[in-house]
């Protein structure tokens, strides 16, 4: 069935390079100009993403994950936003000089997203169908009759229980997990090579989150997509991410492959967040909180970003913003990220 | 990169203005203060306030003294706005028509302000059938235009010959609370509706605070911004509601002194002599104008996405 | 027998839905549907179960914020229910509740200090007008929340500082049993370690019971002794948190633990899954007979008639109260005890007292702040020499409430 469609979609003008990489975000910069001042919401992140990959973005709210990806997606509010520097690569060209046409016409059949709130997200005065069906007429200028039997095929496959029926229904017939099914009916309609979830599952129940990421796993499988997964969960991305970039104050503070992470923490805020987190497999858990809170982006703190909170702080760390350096086999920015590493 | 950082930053200057606490109402002072529109209808809302308490203060000629020599003057430095049909001065009648219009507005507004608010809150608050009935009613006499109403009732209870100033305010007063309270208790019934259902207002329910504490303290200061502003803007409306009572013969009628019954008489003239119409229709429209202004200014105020 | 101080006898609150022209009654939303559970004093009795199952409602109806449709609640001897006027308030003291949602739940016109006055306001005789600003400043203190800032306001502080807030004004009373519905679950997770410190702080210190309300297995398992399940309005499956999280014997039980994913990468596709189909059914018409058969990997055709009871029946080890024909113990996590691991304080502390609140104020320099925080710390922890600087100025986050989602 998807194999069909496949076919049937036009050839991208856009491939992967050959080791697979479709997407490279370079030393990207985004600040809110607002009345308090001017908000540095990223500073400098840099990643990729290859074809099949998952990689998890983790980090505390505020921290700047929601603003990469609507960054990468093209679709911050522009102002407030302003992105000084950086550049986000897709297939090799870069979407920040790219006419917003072209980049509007990538949106669904390159790079597509899920939000978090599925509910907000759909508009209410359209059937599910018909708004999955948009996508079809938009991009592929399908007729309507042909654009719901798409939305059927896909409600279907997204494991909506009689598709046929349902797709003329509005979106508040349909529970939490069912409209987080039906946005990324919409997401993957195109066969997008990249797929952005914005915390897909922070607003449902853990029965509905484990159905979520396991469709969305075997969509990805089936697909090769790259997908970027951003959450606050832990639990979540030790399940399904390849790797992991963790987040603070805008900067990408550690990224390392999955068991890395969780096993050799390199980052003092990544070791302190797996301390504050209570575990369903152990009794008897010290909880520890890291304290404090996250900065006000007006005002980044000098030096690291995480200094105010660090326990391990020294003189240095108040002047010097340490640099995202190799240590071992991941990545850490910190002054003494191999003391955490091995101590 | 890292310099400007620091230098943003400095030691100590994170928490300047954290110390300064600052509740929703002081925001929208702060805001406030900044508007030029809110400082100028603040001014002319002043200057009509001041007239109609102390009217000899803006003239000393007697409104009521009418030359019969020196009718449909126009302006001179005798007389500024000129003299209308029976010699008055127009200057002077106009400063002591503020006061009507004044009066009836202030007035007007606070009445439907505490009527319909309590109604509302109580409509709001308590739901059930309390709330079915207040709903039916308030929409029965939403449906009637305010100016309708208003010509309605006038017209039913005429003033007597010789009928006291105050006892004519009072019931055009009247009659725009009658007419104009489903506004306000609409809106607060909505904004109370809003405010139940957060959770400190359970907490205190749950703390056993009686309902009363909990309109007092919890409801009405959380549910009161809007009904305020539209009360300031309605006041504009009450003030040309009661011109138009007093242009119809029905609201305030001479001796007694109002814009209305100013412009009223002017019509005969019109044509003539337009001045007579020009300034006490100015005033009434700036009169209004102010009021609305302040509205709107206190409005966006309040309303945290606009600023 | 332990001793209980709070008994639910077969709660049930049931919503009328209005329908049609003239709003008549057309069904019920039957929230809370025969629940029954006692808590002990001293104790944490956590309730977890999907949303909309009736948690909410039951902490509400406990806390007679509405009135049941039946049942009753035996609290400390007393029948709650037939209570009412003085002695009710009075009751009033004893049972208090701490809200989900740290930005609707402080009334952002009042200062903290307000705030957490209204109880005294609200119970005069507590303490004496002229010791109620002591007593505040006394709270936030215990709160771990800096107490000069008694005259600022709700949004000035983080949702972590407002949950503290919204702790305070529900100890304000001294009440025996406190209601929690949900009250980490908006918070960060480095915040939230700190909100559960702080609360089994303040439950030995103050002998509170607690009934935690939350979706976050996890959190209840670490925070419970025993723990109740609930489906659909009913209590599905009842016992300590052992019973519960070692040898489950409801099915929905094991398909919620089996869903929690763990953050231990090394346990990926390790870990039985129960994936339930389906969604959960409306409580405006559940199921006959037991009311998960909808969804049941289970089921058999007895259970589309028979409704099962949640009586005691054997888990492997000894037995306890569970609502399946079929009852079984099946292990869903393999639970390693972790009670003996030292946590490294270089990452992470158990303190509960909020620097971030002292940091930003010249009176008290944050070395203070950390200074006082151990002495009152209650936790054994050996920890070296504090190795955090004593001239850092915190930076402050006052970002208003709006900007600052919970969890975003
Ligand atoms: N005032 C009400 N009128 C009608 N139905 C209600 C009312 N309050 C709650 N309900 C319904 O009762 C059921 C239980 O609601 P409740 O809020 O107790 O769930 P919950 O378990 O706390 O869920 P969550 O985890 O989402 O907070 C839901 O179906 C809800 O829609
Ligand atoms: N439209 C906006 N205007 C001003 N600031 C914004 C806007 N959108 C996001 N921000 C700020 O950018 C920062 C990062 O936000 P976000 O990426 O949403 O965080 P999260 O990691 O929780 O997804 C936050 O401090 C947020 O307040
Ligand atoms: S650089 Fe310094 S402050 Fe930053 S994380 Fe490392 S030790 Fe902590
Ligand atoms: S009684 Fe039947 S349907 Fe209900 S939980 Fe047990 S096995 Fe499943
Ligand atoms: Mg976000
Ligand atoms: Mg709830």
């Amino acid at each position: 069935m998807t194999t069909t469609t496949t076919s049937s979609a036009p050839v991208s003008d856009y491939k992967p390079d050959a080791d697979g990489r479709l997407l490279e975000v370079d030393d990207l910069h985004v600040e809110f100009h607002t009345q308090e001042g001017v908000a540095k919401a990223i500073n400098g992140v840099s990643f990729d993403l290859h074809q099949g990959e998952t990689l998890a973005i983790l980090g505390e709210s505020g921290s700047g994950k929601s603003v990469t990806a609507q960054a990468v997606m093209g679709i911050l509010d522009m102002p407030p936003a302003v992105i000084p520097s950086g550049a986000i690569r897709y297939c090799g060209q870069d979407l920040l000089t790219m006419p917003e046409e072209q980049r509007r016409k990538m949106r669904g059949p390159e790079i597509s997203m899920i939000f978090q709130d599925a509910l907000s997200s759909l508009n209410p005065t359209f059937p599910v169908g018909w708004q999955i069906g948009e996508m079809f007429r938009q991009h592929r200028g399908m007729n309507k009759s042909d654009a719901y039997a798409q939305a059927v095929r896909l409600m279907e496959r997204v494991a909506i229980p009689a598709a046929k029926e349902r797709v003329k229904q509005y979106p508040h017939q349909f529970s939490g997990g069912m409209r987080q099914r039906i946005m990324i009916a919409m997401a993957i309609a195109l066969d997008p090579a990249v797929l952005i979830a914005d915390e897909p599952t922070t607003a449902l129940d853990v029965t509905v989150q484990a159905q979520i990421m396991a469709l969305l796993a075997e969509l990805q499988e089936e697909r090769q997509m790259g997908l970027i997964l951003i959450t606050h969960d832990l639990g979540v991305v030790a399940d399904v991410a390849d790797r992991a970039a963790v987040m603070y104050a805008g900067r990408i503070v550690a990224k390392a492959g999955i068991d890395d992470l969780y096993a050799r923490p390199a980052h003092p805020y990544t070791r302190g967040l797996l301390e504050s987190i209570p575990r369903l497999d152990q009794k008897g858990q010290t909880l520890a909180a890291i304290g404090g809170l996250p900065p006000n982006l007006t005002r980044i703190p000098a030096g690291c970003a995480f200094n105010p909170r660090c326990r391990m702080a020294q003189d240095v760390c108040r002047t010097d913003v340490p640099a995202l350096r190799d240590v071992g086999q991941q990545k850490s920015a910190c002054h003494f990220a191999e003391e955490v590493l091995n101590g | 990169m890292t310099d400007t950082i620091a230098a943003t930053v400095a030691p100590g200057a994170a928490g300047d203005d954290v110390g300064e606490a600052r509740s929703l109402t002081q925001d929208a002072w702060r805001s406030l203060k900044k508007n030029k529109m809110f400082w100028i209808s603040v001014a002319l809302i002043g200057v009509f306030v001041l007239m109609a308490i102390w009217p000899s203060l803006f003239t000393s000629k007697d409104p009521g003294f009418g030359d019969i020599n020196n009718v449909r003057a126009t302006p001179s430095a005798e007389h500024w706005f000129g003299t209308d049909t029976q010699g008055y001065d127009i200057y002077a009648r106009t400063i002591y028509g503020a006061r009507a219009s004044i009066i009836v507005g202030i007035l007007a507004s606070l009445t439907t302000l505490l009527l319909g608010g309590v109604l509302g809150v109580l409509a709001g608050f308590y739901g059930g059938w309390l709330d079915a009935l207040l709903s039916r009613i308030t929409d029965i006499f939403y449906a009637i235009p305010l100016i309708l109403g208003g010509i309605l009732f006038m017209a039913s209870f005429p003033n007597g010959a010789n009928s006291n100033y105050f006892v004519v305010v009072g019931k055009v007063v009247l009659v725009l609370t009658v007419f104009g309270w489903p506004t306000i208790a609409r809106l607060m019934r909505s904004s109370v509706l809003q405010v139940k259902p957060n959770e400190y207002v359970l907490a205190a329910r749950a703390l056993g605070a009686s309902p009363w504490r909990i309109i007092r303290s919890h409801i009405l200061p959380n549910a009161l911004a809007p009904a305020i502003v539209v009360a300031t803007i309605n006041l504009g409306v009450f003030i040309v509601v009661e011109a138009t009572l007093s242009f119809l013969g029905i609201g305030l009628t001479p001796p007694a002194i109002s814009w209305g019954v100013a412009i009223s008489d002017a019509l005969n003239a019109i044509r003539t002599y337009p001045h007579i119409l020009l300034f006490p229709s100015l005033f009434l429209s700036l009169a209004v104008l102010a009021f609305i202004l302040l509205g709107d200014a206190v409005r966006d105020a309040f309303d945290p996405k606009s600023r | 027998m332990a001793d209980v101080i709070l008994k639910a006898d077969d709660l049930f609150k049931h919503y009328p839905i209005k329908g049609g022209v003239l709003r008549r009654t057309v069904g019920h939303v039957r929230a809370v549907d025969g629940v029954s559970f006692e808590l002990n004093r001293g104790e944490t009795l956590g309730i977890v179960g999907e949303s909309g199952c009736g948690k909410s409602t039951l902490g509400r109806v406990l806390m007679r914020l509405e009135e049941p449709t039946s049942g009753t609640v035996n609290f400390d001897g007393v029948d709650m229910f037939s209570q009412s006027g003085s002695t009710m308030r009075k009751l009033r003291r004893d049972i208090q509740i701490v809200f989900q949602d740290p930005y609707t739940s402080l009334n952002p016109r009042k200062t903290v200090g307000d705030i957490i006055a209204e109880p005294f306001e609200i119970h005069p005789d507590v303490v004496p007008k002229g010791g109620r600003k002591k007593a505040v400043q006394e709270l936030l203190e215990m709160v771990g929340l800096n107490p000069e800032h008694i005259n600022r306001y709700p949004h000035q502080f983080s949702g972590g500082q407002r949950q503290r807030i919204g702790i305070a004004r529900g100890i304000a009373l001294r009440p025996k049993v406190l209601i929690c519905d949900e009250p980490v679950s908006a918070l960060d997770v480095s915040v939230q370690a700190q909100v559960i410190n702080l609360m089994e702080k303040l439950q030995d210190e103050l002998g509170l019971s607690y009934i935690f309300i939350a979706h976050d297995l996890s959190v209840v398992r670490h925070i419970s002794d025993r723990v109740g399940v609930m489906y659909l309005g009913r209590m599905v499956e009842l016992g300590t948190e052992e019973e519960i999280y070692q040898r489950p014997t409801h099915p929905y039980t094991q398909a919620l633990l089996s869903a929690v994913p763990v953050p231990d990468p090394t346990m990926r596709g390790k870990r039985e899954q129960i994936v339930l189909t389906g969604d959960v059914p409306s409580p405006a018409n559940p199921p006959s007979g037991c009311r998960f058969h909808t969804r049941c990997f289970k089921a058999q055709d007895r259970c589309k008639v028979d409704d099962p009871e949640l009586i005691a029946r054997p888990d492997g080890v000894a037995e306890h109260r569970s609502a399946c024909l079929f009852a079984e113990p099946r292990v869903i996590v393999e639970t390693t005890d972790v009670t003996d691991v030292e946590h490294d304080s270089r990452f992470a502390t158990t303190e509960v007292v909020d620097f971030d609140d002292f940091a930003d104020d010249s009176g008290l320099m944050p070395a203070d702040a950390f200074a006082t925080a151990d002495r009152s710390q209650s936790v054994d922890e050996t920890e070296g020499p504090l190795d955090r600087p004593s001239n850092t100025h915190g930076p402050v986050d006052d970002e208003p409430l709006e900007k600052r989602g919970p969890r975003v």
